[in-house]
């Protein structure tokens, strides 16, 4: 039998289903502790902070309506979006949420509840993986669609038309699509750093000033990174100044397409390195 | 997974926490039955059961439990079911709850794993407390829904780390009955405890810990007589006790001969128990003495315990 037979036949032979089921019972499990937790508030804070923001400046604001004023709410949400979201708010949601999926377990004396389980350990990583991923999704898709419509509504029936007519439905489709992507981007990366790390928030950082730095590096490390990924798909080009230029200049442009598959393409193997490490992850509690 | 092994093995299995021995060297074979695992704090019970569910993995050797190993937890965890001695939950769960989510991911449909859940809850006599959050629960009310839990799924082999920790005295003789109900059921039921009288009560056989090694295993009974250092002591209730002391005196291997405070006993210390036997026999057929009862004094956990680790079990 051939190597490809011999693959296609252990492809056919294997229980997806049951895994597929194990893993969204796990998600729906852990679903409750990242979304309705109070521990969760500072996420919540972290997601809504600039549509409370927009609204404020909609209700202060609304003698500003003229096209002048859209091409520059415009830049300001663009603004907004690439170096407060995408660098800041869903980079430190997703290391709040990503990384108390185990360690939060581990810091309850919980988790070996679910190693006790007939559930594969690499199916409990996608399972706990597909909740962070929702709760990440929920907050952070509603709260840059919330910024968005408050941003154009505000103009009336100009913003309407920069919506419908105009180049805003793009726009918007491709803010949700980053945001998408930066969740199971970063997702991944917090999530294995947990595996790792019994503190992840430290390394955490340093993936942060990786990501900082990653426009002056050669153009192969560029590729690791969310963020490379993430700046190609922006929208709107902020102009590069000063030391902002570092969140928002696009080094090495790369079509839509590979950037997304690119981004992908880490985060499958960021989460293939996580389901390596959890088989032989320990439960030893008192010295976590 | 079926399979035809239906034992639990270690083979030359060690676990070491960075320059820490947890367990060392450790070779057993565990047949179906009620296995108890007695030792000190730190002498390595709960390292071996966490070896054996997978919780930490071992630094050396091999550990198959009904020729299944912890890589393979989808067929594992169907056979075992383990009850930690960490007194802990996920957050916000009532007793429901926390039975009923581990047996969907069993792959059991809702109406099954509602029916195994009650079935499990009611095993323990937690029914009317189901539908309470676990943090409001008594320690003893979590022990027992942690071994609800563990039974919950019907496996063949449960592990259960000082199960009757908490419990008040009625739960513990309930608890104890479900042991043995489990264990005359053919399962595996490897209790590690620290009340040495109930586990002595229960226990097809013990297997004796000190300092990560295992320092005797077997029958309580076999495992006696192996501790040759000390001699057996044996209680005779007769009729004439300071009759039988001149007479066995005359014994070699007998060490000792102390009458009982009553008067209607005599302690025997002896070094070969069977030739103290016979010549009982023979004092009781020449109508020397009338014996009520003979037993041995020291054929107890306890006992071992005390010759082989050197304390009376009270810190185990």
């Amino acid at each position: 039998m051939s190597p490809i037979a011999k693959a296609q036949q252990w492809v056919v032979e294997q229980p997806w289903r049951t895994w597929t089921n194990q893993a969204m019972t796990i998600a729906r499990i852990d679903l409750r502790r990242g979304l309705f937790s109070r521990r969760a508030w500072w996420v919540y804070l972290m997601a809504f902070a600039p549509v409370a923001l927009i609204g404020a400046h909609w209700v202060v604001d609304s003698a500003q309506r003229s096209g002048g004023y859209l091409e520059e709410d415009t830049k300001v949400l663009a603004g907004i979006f690439q170096i407060y979201y995408m660098r800041l708010g869903i980079f430190f949601a997703c290391m709040g949420i990503f990384t108390w999926l185990f360690r939060g377990e581990v810091a309850e004396k919980s988790l070996h509840y679910k190693f006790l389980v007939p559930v594969r350990r690499e199916v409990l990583v996608l399972g706990k993986f597909l909740s962070g991923a929702f709760t990440a999704f929920v907050l952070f898709e509603t709260a840059v669609f919330s910024s968005f419509i408050l941003m154009y509504m505000h103009f009336g029936p100009l913003g309407s038309a920069f919506i419908f007519d105009g180049p805003g439905m793009r726009h918007l489709w491709m803010y949700l699509l980053v945001t998408a992507l930066a969740c199971v981007g970063y997702g991944s990366v917090f999530l294995a750093l947990s595996l790792v790390f019994r503190n992840p928030i430290i390394p955490g950082l340093l993936v942060m000033a990786w990501e900082a730095i990653n426009p002056i590096m050669p153009a192969i490390l560029q590729k690791l990174s969310v963020a490379f990924y993430l700046r190609n798909l922006c929208p709107v080009q902020l102009p590069a100044e000063g030391l902002l230029a570092l969140f928002t200049v696009v080094a090495t442009p790369v079509p839509a397409v590979v950037a997304v598959l690119g981004l992908l393409c880490v985060t499958a193997a960021v989460i293939i390195f996580a389901c390596l490490r959890i088989r032989t992850f320990e439960i030893t509690y008192s010295t976590d | 997974m079926k399979t035809t092994d239906n034992r639990i093995v270690f083979e030359n299995v060690s676990k070491f926490y960075g320059e820490v021995l947890g367990v060392n060297r450790v070779n057993l074979v565990l047949d179906p039955g009620i296995t108890s695992l007695v030792g000190p704090n730190g002498s390595g019970k709960t390292t071996l059961m966490n070896l054996m569910t997978g919780l930490i993995r071992p630094s050396r050797g091999q550990i198959s439990v009904l020729g299944m190993t912890a890589d393979d937890p989808e067929h594992l965890f169907r056979a075992v079911g383990y009850c930690t001695q960490f007194d802990s939950f996920p957050r916000g769960v009532t007793g429901y709850e926390f039975i009923y989510w581990p047996l969907r991911l069993h792959g059991l449909d809702h109406t099954r794993a509602d029916q195994f859940t009650k079935e499990a809850i009611d095993r323990v006599g937690m029914m009317s407390a189901a539908t309470r959050k676990v943090a409001g629960y008594s320690k003893g009310m979590r022990q027992r829904i942690r071994l609800a839990q563990a039974i919950s799924h019907h496996p063949t082999v449960v592990v259960l780390d000082e199960p009757l920790n908490g419990l008040d005295p009625m739960a513990r003789a309930e608890t104890i009955t479900l042991f043995q109900a489990l264990g005359q059921h053919g399962m595996h039921v490897i209790i590690s405890s620290h009340i040495l009288e109930e586990v002595d009560r229960i226990s097809d056989r013990v297997v004796l810990m000190s300092n990560g090694y295992v320092v005797a295993e077997g029958q309580i009974h076999d495992v006696r007589r192996e501790v040759k250092d000390h001699p057996m002591q044996i209680l005779v209730r007769c009729s004439n006790p300071s009759k039988l002391a001149s007479q066995v005196f005359a014994l070699d291997h007998v060490v000792e001969a102390k009458i009982n405070v009553d008067g209607h006993g005599l302690l025997i210390r002896t070094r070969d128990a069977e030739q103290f036997y016979l010549l009982l026999n023979r004092v009781a057929a020449q109508g020397v003495v009338e014996v009520e009862a003979v037993a041995p004094a020291d054929d107890d956990v306890n006992s071992i315990y005390q010759y082989l680790i050197g304390s009376d079990g009270s810190n185990a």
